[in-house]
């Protein structure tokens, strides 16, 4: 399925310009209307992170007249093994500015328009309304369905894009002529069972892979070439190097976009659709929840108890609370580690940053494990705490 | 003969990090109940309490998505591929 140009070519082209695009302007299928479409163009990227930065420097090289930038983070030295729009001497810096700086670098004639805020539901249509094309770069299930949802709303092409590891999934969401993501995924999975990057790992060079197709969608969606992935999930394994596309149906019974559907607006609260922690590990954290310093207090006083990691093994090669034991997540969830442990001593479980071992504990309390505790924040918290010479990771 | 299946990354801990497993049946959930005799937990990451797919994993039968060719009652044969497509948001 092909579609019309999303933007009307209204921009003119300055002799610089024609100069500096020239390879796209020789491309029967671009020609200057093409690039004049593009210039005119405004288009926002949701996170300038590991997808948003191979987007940001493309879509500005390509020459999209203004790009927006919806960041309120920061740059962090682990950041720079995949999100190469921000550079050693950023570290510390805000990524919105950082990623300003890098466009402005690679191709002056874009007007970058920084968001240095946290999207919600307050002012993502504000935001949205300014642009033709919302391009999604962001971590987390929640903003994933906020930009979903306020995208089909406003009537906004969706190009969304996301990884883990080795693997990688795009497409096109855009509910005037197709599916939208909640057609592909209605609800998102419970807390804890679908690691994040961080959790989990990505390969950097992998940003790029699904990075560059969300921008040749986005390119194509405005200029009208091609046939865009409006209907279509492109699904990338890098291991097996293998591209598979598979058909994605509008879902005549989406609450969303579908011809009954039930949801008129934004939903109240995101983080709670996703579920920051699932109910059970709320109430087993509300009273099982000692802090880092509180873990070295204890070890300090000689209070008996065993320390569990519930992280995996390759994260514990990085880093570890000294006299840990390791024993996954996983393990305790399904049951599988429980005999292992002891009944009659004191358990304290930790992960990286909370969320994994606030999971275990539950499982672990309704095993009748009544005494076991977490460490809030987990390593991340201890490193910060109490052993600033610790790696984070 | 038999049908292949897909596992993701994030389910190959389920299946001793095999990416590729085969099993028989006739519908969906007869494969499904084959494969979890052999890797149990398999069954549990993809169905809900009332053993209905999750709303969060999309299963495919050679590339249609299962939701809308009779969910678990869909039919398998040998030579089909499933591939099982949890939903992941890292970026």
């Amino acid at each position: 399925m092909s579609l019309p140009p999303l933007v009307e070519p209204t921009a003119e082209l300055s002799i610089d310009e024609v100069r500096r695009y020239s390879r796209h302007l020789i491309i029967p299928d671009v020609r200057v209307e093409g690039q004049r479409r593009l210039k005119a163009a405004r288009v926002l990227c949701v996170g300038a992170g590991g997808l948003g930065s191979p987007a940001l420097m493309y879509l500005a090289a390509a020459g999209v007249g203004t790009l927006g930038i919806v960041e309120f983070d920061t740059v962090d030295e682990s950041n720079l093994q995949r999100q190469i729009i921000h550079g050693q001497s950023d570290i510390g810096r805000p990524k919105a500015e950082s990623a300003a700086a890098s466009i402005r670098e690679i191709n002056p004639h874009v007007e970058v328009v920084l968001h240095p805020v946290a999207l919600d539901r307050e002012n993502v249509r504000e935001i949205f309304a300014q642009y033709d094309l919302i391009v999604d770069g962001t971590d987390n299930f929640a903003t994933r369905y906020l930009v979903n949802d306020a995208a089909v709303l406003l009537g906004k092409p969706y190009v969304w894009g996301s990884i883990y590891r080795f693997d990688g999934q795009a497409s096109v969401f855009w509910a005037e002529h197709g599916p939208c993501y909640r057609c592909l995924y209605p609800e998102p999975p419970p807390p804890g069972m679908v690691p994040s990057c961080a959790e989990g790992g990505v390969l950097g060079v992998l940003c790029a892979s699904i990075g560059s197709i969300q921008v040749t969608e986005a390119i194509k969606l405005l200029t009208g070439i091609g046939e865009p992935l409006v209907g279509s999930l492109m699904v990338y394994d890098a291991l097996e190097m293998s591209y598979r596309k598979i058909r994605v149906r509008k879902d005549p019974a989406c609450d969303l976009c579908g011809p009954d559907a039930t949801q008129t607006d934004l939903l109240a609260d995101y983080d709670d659709f996703c579920g920051a922690l699932s109910a059970e590990a709320a109430d087993a954290t509300a009273t099982a929840t000692i802090t880092a310093v509180e873990l070295r207090e204890w070890r300090d006083a000689g209070k008996d108890f065993l320390l569990i990691d519930v992280r995996e093994p390759a994260e514990y090669d990085i880093v570890r609370i000294p006299g840990s034991q390791l024993v996954p997540k996983g393990d305790i969830v399904s049951g599988a580690a429980l005999a292992g442990l002891p009944q009659d001593r004191q358990l304290v479980l930790h992960c990286k940053s909370g969320v994994r071992s606030a999971e275990a504990l539950a499982a672990l309390h309704a095993a009748g494990f009544r005494d076991a505790v977490h460490v809030h924040g987990g390593v991340l918290a201890w490193v910060r705490d109490v052993d600033p010479s610790l790696p984070t990771y | 003969m038999s049908v292949t299946v897909t596992i993701p990354t994030i389910l190959r801990p389920v299946t001793g990090g095999e990416k590729t497993v085969h099993g028989v049946g006739s519908t969906l959930a007869g494969l499904l109940a084959d494969l979890d005799g052999r890797h149990p937990g398999l069954s549990g990451r993809l169905l809900d309490a009332e053993g209905a797919l999750h709303r969060f994993v999309n299963v495919y039968v050679n590339d249609e998505d299962v939701r809308f060719t009779g969910q678990l009652d869909t039919p398998v044969g040998d030579g089909d591929t499933v591939t099982i497509l949890p939903a992941v948001a890292g970026g």
